[in-house]
C-alpha cells in the first residue's frame, strides 16, 4: 500500500533540550518509586536515632510487609482485570485455622494441604458466582469476607490454634534462608512469579485485555468468563497462602490473622499503578506499594505515635499518594 | 471579505502533541447560516481542530475570533457561553435520564423555591423539537431511544443553549439511511434560520448535499477553501487522499470464484434470537457475498451468530462441508472464521491499550517462545502488520484511543487479517474512514477474495457493496427475502428498491 513513510519515527519535532524531556516524561507513573524514596529518606533523617536505618529494622519491615505483598500480588491480577476481591484477609484466616488444626491431626503435608484447599474452595466459589451468574465481584467477595471469617472462628471456638511442627514454622515465616528471612523469599518468589507472568505469558495479556474492555476482549476470543473465574481463583489461592505465613511467623491459627489486610492490599496495589478501572497492572508497582504503607507503619511505630494517630497519618499519605498518581 | 460577516474565525491555529505538530498555521472561518464542510484524510487534524474551537484543547498558537471579537475558549463553558454547540460522536447523553432533562443538564429550569422545574423543561423542550419540527417525545427516557433520537437531544440541547454554531463530527455514521435524509432536512431548517454548522464527513455525496463551502485539511494543513460550486469532486477527492484515485467504487468482475466443487461456508436453516429466522445461504471460496438490509434487518445479528457471539437456537452450519458447532468466538477463530465487529471502539479495541499489544490479541500463540511472550517476537510481527496496512501511528507504544478514527479502523483490520482467516466477515468496514483508505480497504477485500478467501460484507453504503460484492443478499426482519448476482443490479437505485422490499 501506499505511503512508505507511514511508521518512521517523526522526529520533525523540535529538538529536545532538557526541559522538553522532563515535561514529557510522565512522571505520575513513576510517583510510587519517587514517593518510596522521599517518604524513605525523611525517615532515615527523622529517626536516625531511633534505628530506623539499622539492618534489623530493615528487615523487619521486609518481614512485616511480606503478608500484604503476597496477597496484593494476586490483587493485582483482579484489579487489572476490573474486579475486586474483598475476602483475601478472612481467606487468609481461615487458612491459617484449618493448617493448624489438620497440622496437629496429621502432620506437615496434610496441613498445607488444608490450608490451600481453603483458597482452591473459596477462590473458586467467587469465581463462579462472578463470572458463571454474573453478580459484582464487590458483592460476592463482601460475602465472603463475612462467611470466611465466621467459619474460622466458628470451627476454632475464637481459640487460637498453636502450631509445634518446627519444620511448618521453619518453612512458613519463622526461618532463614541463609542470612535471608524467609517471608523475604516468599514475598520475592510471588512478586517475581506475579510479575512474569503478568508481562510475558499470553494469560496475563488476556487478564490486562478483559480489563480493559471486555467486549473488545470477548470479540477476540478471549474467554473472558474463564479469566474472570481464574483471577479471583488466584487470588483466593494466593491469600491462603498469605495465610499459611501468617501462622508460620506466629506459630498459630486464628481466626484474626488478615483481618483487615483487603484494604492493605488493595491500598498497595492502588499506590503501585494498578489502574482501579481495570486494563493496567504493574506487579513491581504493587511491591513498592506494599512496602512503602510497611515503610510507614514502621515509621509511625518509631516515632512515638500510637495507634490512633498511625491510622490517621496512614490514611492521609495514601490518599496523598494517589491523588499524586492519579492520570490527568 | 469582511471580518464581520463570520460568526467564528480561526487564524492561524497551531497544534502539537507530545512534540508531532498536528496542526500547522491552520485558518478557519465559518459565515452566518453557512454550512461549512471540514475534510481531510484520517489523521488530518479535523477533530482536533474543532476540540480547539469546543475549548477541549488549547492550541499552542493563533487566536479565535468570535463574531469579530478575540475571545479566549480555555473551556467547554467558554465555547457554549459564545454560542459553539457541538454534536458529540460519542453521544454526551445521560441514559437514565429523560430527554427533557438531558437537554437542560445543568442549566435546568428553576421554579419557587429554586427547586428544578421540570414540567417548564419539558415545554421548553416541546418548544424546542417543534423548531427543529422534528417529533420527539419531551418525556422518554434516553435509554429506550435510537441513536437517531439521542442525535436530536443533542442538537436540541445544544439549541436549547442558544448555540450559534454547530458543530457535526461524521453525524451520519451511525445513522440509517432514510435517518440520515432527515438529519439532512433539518440540517437545511436550521441554516435558514440562521444558524452556521461545520460539518466533518468523509462522504462525498452529503458534503455535495449540504454545505456551502469546504476546506480541506491534509497533514493538518490547510489546502484549500472554497465554495462547493467551484471545486470538482474529483479535486476534492485529490486534495484529500493526495494523488488521484480512479474507479474505487467501480465493480470489478474478478473470476476467481470457484463455482464448481464444494462450497467454503454453507448455512442451513439457522436461527438465531430475534432477528436471525431460518437464513439459507451458501459461499464459495472466492466469492464477495454483500449482505444489505435496513438498519435493524439482522445483518449484524447474523455475522454474530457465524462467529459465535449470539447463541444459535436451530439450523447448522457447515465448513468445506463439515458440520461445525460454532459456540464461541474462540471455535470460530479455530475454525477460520474472523469477524471485523461494526464498532471499533467498543467491540474492536482496547482503546488504553497501545497499538501493538491491540494488533497482537489474538496472535498471542504466534508470538510465544515456550510459555513467554516474545518481546523481539512481538516487535516485529506488529510492526510487519502496521506497515503492510499502512497505519499511521507515531509510535506502536502509545495508546490506540490517540489514532484517528480511520488508523483506529485499520488496527482493527490489521488485528484480524494478521490471523489469516479463511472467511472474513467485516460489519460497516469503512465507517469514519477517509477516501483514500476507503479504497485501501475494498482494494484489500478484493486481494483476498482473489486468493482463495470467501468474504461477507455488511455496509450501509449501497456503492459500496456495489464495488465489492459478487452477489447481494437482501434481508428483512431477519429473513433472506432476495438473493440476487452481482450482474443483474442495474444501479444503486435497484439495490435500494430491493431492500425495501418492493
Ligand atoms: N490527545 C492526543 N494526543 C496525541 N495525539 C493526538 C491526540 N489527539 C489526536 N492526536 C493525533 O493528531 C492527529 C490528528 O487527529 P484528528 O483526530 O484531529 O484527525 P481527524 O482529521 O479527525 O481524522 P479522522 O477522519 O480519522 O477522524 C492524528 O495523528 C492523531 O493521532
Ligand atoms: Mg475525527
Amino acid at each position: 500500500m501506499s505511503k512508505a513513510n507511514t511508521i518512521a519515527p517523526r522526529d520533525t519535532a523540535a529538538p529536545r533540550n532538557f526541559g522538553t524531556i522532563l515535561k514529557d516524561l510522565d512522571w505520575r507513573r513513576y510517583v510510587i518509586y519517587i514517593g518510596f524514596v522521599v517518604v524513605f529518606l525523611f525517615f532515615a533523617v527523622l529517626l536516625r536515632d531511633q534505628g530506623f536505618l539499622s539492618p534489623n529494622n530493615l528487615l523487619n519491615i521486609f518481614r512485616q510487609t511480606a503478608t500484604i505483598t503476597v496477597i496484593a500480588v494476586g490483587m493485582t491480577y483482579v484489579i487489572a482485570c476490573a474486579e475486586i476481591d474483598l475476602s483475601v484477609g478472612s481467606v487468609a484466616g481461615l487458612s491459617s485455622v484449618c493448617t493448624a488444626m489438620a497440622l496437629s491431626q496429621w502432620g506437615l503435608v496434610p496441613g498445607i494441604l488444608a490450608g490451600l484447599a481453603v483458597g482452591l474452595v473459596v477462590g473458586s466459589i467467587n469465581g463462579a458466582l462472578v463470572s458463571l451468574l454474573g453478580i459484582p465481584s464487590f458483592l460476592v467477595t463482601l460475602g465472603m469476607l463475612g462467611i470466611a471469617v465466621g467459619v474460622a472462628q466458628w470451627i476454632t471456638a475464637s481459640a487460637p490454634q498453636p502450631i509445634l511442627n518446627d519444620t511448618f514454622n521453619t518453612l512458613f515465616g519463622s526461618g532463614n534462608f541463609g542470612p535471608v528471612p524467609g517471608l523475604v523469599v516468599w514475598s520475592a518468589i510471588f512478586v517475581a512469579i506475579g510479575a512474569v507472568v503478568l508481562n510475558r505469558t499470553r494469560f496475563g495479556r488476556q487478564v490486562l485485555a478483559t480489563g480493559g474492555n471486555r467486549n473488545a476482549a470477548e470479540f477476540t476470543g478471549i474467554n473472558t468468563k474463564r479469566i474472570k473465574f481464574q483471577v479471583l481463583l488466584i487470588s483466593g489461592m494466593v491469600a491462603s497462602v498469605a495465610g499459611m505465613l501468617y501462622a508460620g511467623r506466629l506459630q498459630s491459627g486464628r481466626f484474626q490473622w488478615g483481618s483487615g489486610d483487603e484494604l492493605s492490599a488493595i491500598a498497595a496495589v492502588i499506590l503501585g499503578g494498578t489502574s482501579l478501572f481495570g486494563g493496567f497492572g504493574s506487579i513491581i508497582g504493587t511491591l513498592f506499594g506494599a512496602l512503602l504503607i510497611g515503610l510507614i507503619n514502621n515509621g509511625l511505630i518509631l516515632a512515638g505515635l500510637d495507634s490512633s494517630q498511625q491510622q490517621v497519618v496512614r490514611g492521609a499519605i495514601i490518599i496523598l499518594a494517589v491523588a499524586l498518581a492519579r492520570k490527568k | 471579505m469582511n471580518t464581520a460577516d463570520n460568526v467564528v474565525e480561526m487564524r492561524s491555529i497551531s497544534k502539537s502533541f507530545n512534540g508531532v505538530p498536528v496542526l500547522k498555521d491552520v485558518s478557519f472561518d465559518v459565515r452566518k447560516g453557512e454550512v461549512h464542510a471540514l475534510a481531510g484524510g484520517n489523521g488530518a487534524g479535523k477533530s482536533t481542530l474543532m476540540k480547539i474551537l469546543q475549548g477541549v484543547y488549547q492550541a499552542d498558537a493563533g487566536e479565535i475570533l468570535i463574531g469579530g471579537k478575540p475571545i479566549a475558549i480555555n473551556s467547554i463553558q467558554d465555547a457554549k457561553a459564545a454560542g459553539i454547540g457541538m454534536v458529540f460522536q460519542e453521544f454526551s447523553l445521560v441514559p437514565s435520564l429523560t430527554v427533557a432533562q438531558n437537554i437542560f443538564l445543568a442549566a435546568e429550569p428553576l421554579g419557587t423555591g429554586g427547586l428544578i422545574d421540570d414540567r417548564a423543561a419539558v415545554r421548553r423542550a416541546r418548544e424546542v423539537f417543534s423548531e427543529m419540527e422534528v417529533d420527539v417525545d419531551p418525556r422518554a427516557g434516553v435509554s429506550r431511544l435510537g441513536t437517531a433520537y439521542w442525535q436530536l437531544t443533542e442538537i436540541a440541547k445544544a439549541l436549547a443553549q442558544n448555540a450559534q454554531v454547530l458543530i457535526m463530527d461524521e453525524p451520519t455514521a451511525s445513522l440509517a439511511r432514510h435517518e440520515s435524509e432527515a438529519l439532512f432536512e433539518l440540517i437545511d431548517r436550521l441554516k435558514q434560520r440562521g444558524i452556521s454548522i461545520i460539518y466533518i464527513s468523509h462522504r462525498m455525496d452529503e458534503v455535495y448535499r449540504l454545505a456551502d463551502r469546504i476546506t480541506i485539511l491534509r497533514d493538518g494543513h490547510r489546502l484549500l477553501t472554497a465554495p462547493l460550486t467551484d471545486v470538482t469532486p474529483e479535486q476534492i477527492v485529490e486534495g484529500i487522499v493526495g494523488k488521484k484515485i480512479e474507479g474505487q467504487l467501480s465493480y470489478r468482475a474478478r473470476d476467481h470464484v470457484a463455482h464448481d466443487g464444494a462450497p467454503l461456508l454453507e448455512v442451513r436453516g439457522l436461527n438465531a434470537g430475534q432477528r436471525v429466522r431460518d437464513v439459507s445461504f451458501s459461499l464459495r471460496p472466492g466469492e464477495i457475498l454483500g449482505l444489505a438490509g435496513l438498519m435493524g434487518s439482522g445483518r449484524t445479528e447474523l455475522a454474530r451468530a457465524l462467529f459465535g457471539i449470539d447463541k444459535v437456537d436451530g439450523g447448522e452450519v457447515l465448513l468445506r462441508g463439515k458440520r461445525v458447532n460454532l459456540a464461541s468466538p474462540q471455535q470460530a477463530i479455530n475454525a477460520g472464521v474472523a469477524l471485523i465487529p461494526e464498532d471499533r471502539r467498543a467491540q474492536g479495541l482496547v482503546l488504553e491499550h497501545s497499538v501493538q499489544d491491540n494488533l497482537l490479541l489474538p496472535l498471542l500463540g504466534r508470538i510465544q517462545r515456550g510459555p513467554f511472550l516474545d518481546g523481539a517476537k512481538a516487535k516485529e510481527l506488529s510492526s510487519s502488520l502496521i506497515k503492510r496496512f499502512a497505519v499511521k501511528v507515531a509510535h506502536p507504544h502509545r495508546p490506540v484511543r490517540l489514532l484517528s478514527g480511520g488508523n483506529q479502523q485499520k488496527v482493527v483490520i490489521a488485528k484480524w487479517l494478521g490471523t489469516d482467516p479463511d472467511i472474513l466477515i467485516l460489519d460497516e468496514p469503512t465507517a469514519g474512514v477517509d477516501i483514500g483508505t476507503k479504497s485501501e480497504i475494498l482494494d484489500m477485500i478484493r486481494e483476498l477474495a482473489s486468493a482463495g478467501k470467501a468474504v461477507i460484507v455488511i455496509s450501509s453504503e449501497y456503492p459500496e457493496l456495489l464495488a465489492v460484492s459478487d452477489r447481494v443478499l437482501v434481508l428483512k426482519d431477519g429473513s433472506i427475502i432476495r438473493d440476487i448476482p452481482r450482474s443483474e443490479i442495474a444501479d444503486e437505485e435497484y439495490l435500494q428498491l430491493a431492500v425495501q422490499g418492493v
